[in-house]
């Protein structure tokens, strides 16, 4: 199918270029830039329109704005504890950051830039550096005691502390490449099933009724990418609050 | 009074049978289904032995030992990524 000269370029969609004309190539301004800010300016709206009337009874994007701050606010909570609510800002900006990013790469001829591992790297990275900073304040030197289970034996010392060293460095790797491959895979699929639609379509009438089978496929794919978009925004932030566990309570 | 807590003993049974209690700690939070399991467990792994292989051969550059430090690191990766693995399905470590 695709020997015609024309193979499907399903990673083309992942390329930066600059935007905005004159002044993206100025400063460098992507598209991945530019949804970032989309995302921003998007969650600013959600939380400050909806929040601005504060009616007892709250109208649709009221009820919007506190069902996802009190989904993050128990999440924390849950997962961290009393002391977790110190986090809950941090947590929230995450999560949001990331479901917007993820939701608004599904409107048509947007661009995902979660689907970058350089973006999703440097929020796992925030965390990480967070987390450790966090361990440190609270626990100080005791912190390094994470890397040597309680009641070990002392003989397997040189043994269990790289490991357990390379499993903390692997935290915030692990991170980031579940939700960049998670969304690469989502877009790529889409954008596979998507050049069938229109290469069978372009075989004639019977191309037309072919055409019908990937298209059906698509739309499932759109929805089950909302399911992942929102699954993955919410994988970040419980792992997120593990962690914070983890540094708040050492073990 | 009596007939209250036995209500509540009740209670509290019928909903840890069906598992509607939240989990004190752990990862339990997290979504349970077989795919996404799969998945995560795949991507502890590689990400650990990945960390391992980094480690070792950035010591061996440093070093001028290589391939030494890369082989040892890269055991003690594979070891770090089964470890995440066991701790995503082990029950949460007691609290000291």
């Amino acid at each position: 199918m695709a020997a015609e000269g024309k193979a499907i370029d399903a990673l083309h969609q992942f390329q930066l270029a600059p935007v905005l004309g004159e002044f993206g190539e100025q400063y460098m301004f992507s598209q991945s830039a530019l949804f970032m800010v989309a995302a921003v300016v998007c969650i600013t709206a959600l939380m400050v329109l909806g929040m601005a009337r504060g009616a007892v009874v709250p109208g649709r994007l009221q009820s919007l704005a506190e069902a996802s701050y009190e989904f993050v606010h128990d999440l924390v909570v849950g997962q961290v504890g009393d002391e977790g609510k110190k986090f809950f800002p941090f947590v929230f900006c995450l999560f949001m950051f990331v479901l917007f990013g993820n939701l608004l790469g599904l409107i048509p001829y947007a661009f995902t830039f979660t689907s970058h591992i350089a973006v999703t790297f440097a929020l796992a990275a925030l965390v990480f550096v967070l987390v450790t900073i966090v361990g440190l304040v609270i626990h100080g030197t005791h912190f390094f005691s994470y890397f040597f289970p309680e009641g070990a034996p002392k003989l397997l010392a040189p043994l269990i502390i790289p490991i357990e060293i390379i499993s903390y460095l692997s935290r915030p790797v692990s991170l980031s490449v579940r939700l960049f491959a998670n969304m690469v895979a989502g877009h790529v699929m889409l954008i596979v099933f998507a050049t069938f639609v229109v290469m069978i379509g372009s075989a004639g009438v019977i191309g037309y009724f072919g055409a019908v089978l990937p298209l059906a496929i698509n739309v499932i794919l759109v929805g089950f990418e909302l399911l992942v978009a929102f699954l993955q925004a919410y994988v970040f932030a419980i792992l997120t609050s593990i962690y914070l566990h983890d540094a708040v309570h050492l073990h | 009074m009596n007939e209250r807590d036995g209500f509540e003993r009740r209670l509290q049974e019928a909903r840890a049978k069906r598992g509607l209690d939240k989990p004190a700690d752990g990862q339990k939070g997290l979504p349970a289904g077989s795919w996404g399991v799969g998945f995560r467990a795949g991507i502890e792994v590689v990400s650990a032995l990945a960390v391992g292989v980094g480690v070792g051969v950035g010591l061996d550059r440093w070093l001028g030992t290589w391939p030494w430090l890369f082989l040892l690191f890269f055991v003690v990766g594979a070891v770090a990524g089964v470890l995440n693995v066991y701790r995503m399905f082990s029950p949460p470590r007691r609290r000291p």
